[in-house]
């Protein structure tokens, strides 16, 4: 197992340094160079030009100039961003970063989670009325026009019913009475923190219990697991951090209507796949022999069929990856939350390149690193990769 | 040259002309496919959803030449400043600014005018009116006339990106199934690249560096999930059908490369091309919305432009009482994307054995 994770992670390596030079290359392919946007100015000699293009590493041949390229990205030196000069690009990714992966993040993970279960009980009310139109209303999330719909879910939540705010990634208002001990990025470094930890030991308790012969305790020890984590880690926010939580919550209470739209979008998908396989699993000759054994519905659809379904349904995680990622970029333009999306697109807007170049960069990076943990999750999924190894 | 002789001989002639006979067949097929599509009403209201787009994108220049005066209902250039009557409410109390205007205002025209009366106010945009049935824009435009305007682009866009997707789709799905090895491996790994990277943050990039036009962003739309997903796709369709024992017999009757995978393996690819090309419609008219949306587009019209309109003039968040600017627009590429999608699913049913009903 450890050898496929290996494997996989050394080709995603490869695939990225591809994906890097074919950035390069792509923008090399430009014309000019941007000592060349000092031509109109008489002030400028040519000599002087000349010098920038040798300071700004413009010189030689392409390869060289590649290859230094390579060097200071892998040094993190990204340049310095034009339409927030004299700023490096690597200073202010650095800043949007949490912020675009906690939103994919959580989109994703809810978005699967209401989609598999909801496909998995349309599934098994297969016949009832209302069939044509779920999958009218499935293929609606699925194809809506995506910043129009935002800007439905925000007139409708927070300016028609007043229940979120409509926008940005904190009311400034809140925290002009801040301590200087802190700012905005080190409590959202800390709430995240807390929620990835707080994922990881739930997920690592529930793979636990899942090895246990007992599943009754083995379902006690989950559920009790759940509270006492969840509990300490709001005594840990009213104790230790009590000073930053009015201002977690003000950044939180920004997160959740950005995370809803995000997650209706890719709902829609999941659905429709999960039920479509769950169908398709309902007929094999096990979930007869399960019928036959007289197991409560429950327990077939839950354990026999879902089970199997889920597989088909990882695979394709992978392109609706893609698929929220992208409508992400829309997400955090609508919303105006300032994440590597709004980043990329409003580099794009003033032709800011390095920052273009930066952040495109690490949205790749982000979906490569979704798309390993995806493969991973699937190994772990399909016993006949688990065992086969 | 006895080899002509023996086929003949070992095979009745037959008296139809081939093409009669091949004809007949793909109509019994398209009849046998058709009917299983009827059956599936969600396909049928795609269809229908489309025919109605197609009639819309179809009236346009007739009406432009007929009814329509150019220089009122040009979707880019008319202009028209229908009048609309007001009535004049007190100070901060205009509860819909498209029938009220308030005391301050309506004094700066006439300084006798008083609450309650009404005061005729040509101004943009214009609530709709018999002569502009979905009002005006910002720009004093017709929305209609832009709306059905826009249409056409929408299925140029469309049909082109589709067009430009499937053959590469195919060719190339074809083609690494075939020869497999490095042919294959390249192609594969090509694929994989371009499915890495989302679909939108290359556009955006994109559109940064070069300036887009509709049928550049239509060729790029199909060039990149063309050699991206649906390439994926299509080969394992075609793998499956070129171990089929029809292309070993075609191959053993002295069928050369080419021949095999253009005369065998891609005409049984193209049902599965072809559904792929309904979605491949689907993400271009949503793609090229999103992009017009995000004011990153080098044309003058399109249903994501009309939204920029309305976003860049500021009426983005007053759609309740302006909503002829955004709601057209954003459920025209709604459904006619969701109607491209309908109808993809339906013919899945058909196309992809495993789904059909039983």
């Amino acid at each position: 197992m450890l050898k496929y994770v290996g494997k996989r992670i050394a080709q995603s390596l490869i695939v990225f340094l591809v994906f890097l030079t074919a950035t390069y290359f792509l923008l090399q392919a430009q014309p000019g160079d941007i000592s060349d946007q000092f031509l109109s100015n008489p002030k400028l000699t040519p000599e002087v030009r000349a010098q920038y293009a040798e300071r700004l590493g413009l010189t030689g041949t392409p390869l060289q100039q590649y290859l230094h390229y390579m060097q200071n990205f892998a040094t993190g030196n990204l340049g310095v961003s034009f339409s927030e000069y004299p700023r490096p690009v690597w200073d202010i990714l650095k800043e949007r970063v949490p912020r675009t992966v906690a939103l994919f993040l959580f989109a994703t993970l809810l978005s699967f989670l209401v989609g598999f279960k909801s496909g998995k009980v349309l599934a098994w009310r297969r016949g009832k009325r209302g069939e044509n139109l779920i999958t009218v209303v499935g293929v609606f999330f699925q194809t809506v026009f995506y910043p129009w719909f935002a800007l439905i879910m925000i007139r409708t939540f927070s300016f028609n019913f007043k229940l979120f705010p409509g926008g940005k990634f904190l009311n400034v208002e809140k925290w002009l009475d801040k301590p200087n001990t802190f700012d905005a990025n080190s409590v959202f470094e800390r709430m995240l923190l807390t929620a990835a930890l707080l994922g990881l030991t739930l997920l690592a308790l529930e793979i636990f219990t899942r090895r246990m012969h007992n599943r009754v305790v083995g379902r006690r020890i989950v559920w009790g697991g759940r509270i006492l984590l969840v509990g300490f880690a709001v005594v840990w926010w009213m104790t230790v951090w009590s000073v930053m939580l009015p201002y977690a919550l003000d950044i939180g209470d920004h997160l959740i209507l950005p995370t809803i739209t995000l997650a209706l979008i890719g709902f829609g998908g999941t659905m429709l796949l999960t039920r479509a396989s769950m169908l398709e699993t309902l007929r094999e000759d096990y979930i007869l022999t399960a019928r036959a054994k007289g197991l409560s519905s429950k327990t077939i659809r839950d354990h026999h069929a879902a089970r199997n379904a889920l597989l088909p349904v990882t695979t394709s995680l992978v392109i609706s990856l893609a698929f929220l990622i992208g409508g992400g970029v829309i997400t955090e333009t609508v919303f105006s939350w300032p994440g590597m999306g709004q980043t990329l697109l409003s580099a794009a807007l003033q032709e800011d390149i390095p920052l273009i170049i930066g952040s495109f960069t690490f949205i790749a990076i982000l979906a490569l690193v979704a798309h390993i943990v995806v493969d991973i999750a699937y190994m772990y999924l399909d016993p006949r990769i688990r065992v086969g190894d | 040259m006895s080899l002509p002789d023996l086929r003949e001989g070992a095979v009745a002639a037959p008296e139809e002309a081939l093409w009669r006979i091949r004809l007949r067949l793909a109509w019994r097929g398209f009849r046998k496919g058709w009917s299983s599509f009827v059956s599936n009403r969600i396909g049928i209201v795609g269809l229908s959803i489309i025919v109605l787009y197609g009639l819309m994108a179809l009236a346009h220049p007739i009406l432009m030449h007929t009814v329509w005066d150019p220089r009122i209902y040009d979707p880019v250039i008319g202009y028209d400043a229908p009048v609309t009557q007001k009535l004049i409410v007190p100070d901060n109390e205009v509860t819909d600014p498209t029938t009220q205007i308030d005391l301050f205002s309506a004094r700066l025209q006439n300084p006798l005018l008083k609450v309650g009366d009404t005061l005729d106010v040509s101004e943009q945009p214009a609530r709709p009116s018999r002569e502009h049935l979905l009002g005006t824009d910002p720009l004093g435009r017709d929305v209609l006339s832009q709306l059905m305007y826009s249409t056409r682009a929408a299925f140029i866009l469309g049909i082109v990106a589709a067009l430009v997707t499937v053959g590469i789709g195919t060719t190339v799905g074809s083609v690494s199934a075939f020869f497999g090895g490095i042919v294959d491996t390249m192609f594969m790994r090509l694929a994989d690249l371009i499915i890495l990277v989302p679909f939108l943050p290359i556009l955006i990039v994109l559109s940064a560096l070069f300036h887009f036009e509709l049928l550049h962003l239509a060729i790029l739309i199909g060039v990149l999930s063309g050699f991206g997903g649906t390439a994926i796709i299509l080969k394992s369709q075609a793998l499956s059908v070129s171990v089929k024992p029809f292309i070993d017999a075609a191959r053993v009757a002295g069928g050369g490369r080419m021949h095999l995978i253009f005369r065998h393996v891609i005409p049984n690819v193209l049902p599965l091309s072809f559904l792929y090309m309904m979605f491949s419609v689907t993400d271009a008219i949503s793609s090229e919305a999103t992009l017009s949306f995000l004011g990153l587009l080098n044309i003058n019209m399109s249903w994501g432009i009309m939204i920029y309109t309305a976003n860049s003039q500021g009426y983005l968040l007053s759609s309740a009482s302006y909503w002829w600017l955004l709601l057209p627009a954003g459920m025209s590429v709604t459904l006619l994307a969701g109607s491209f999608y309908l109808v993809g699913r339906a013919m899945d049913e058909i196309v992809n054995p495993r789904l059909r009903r039983r």
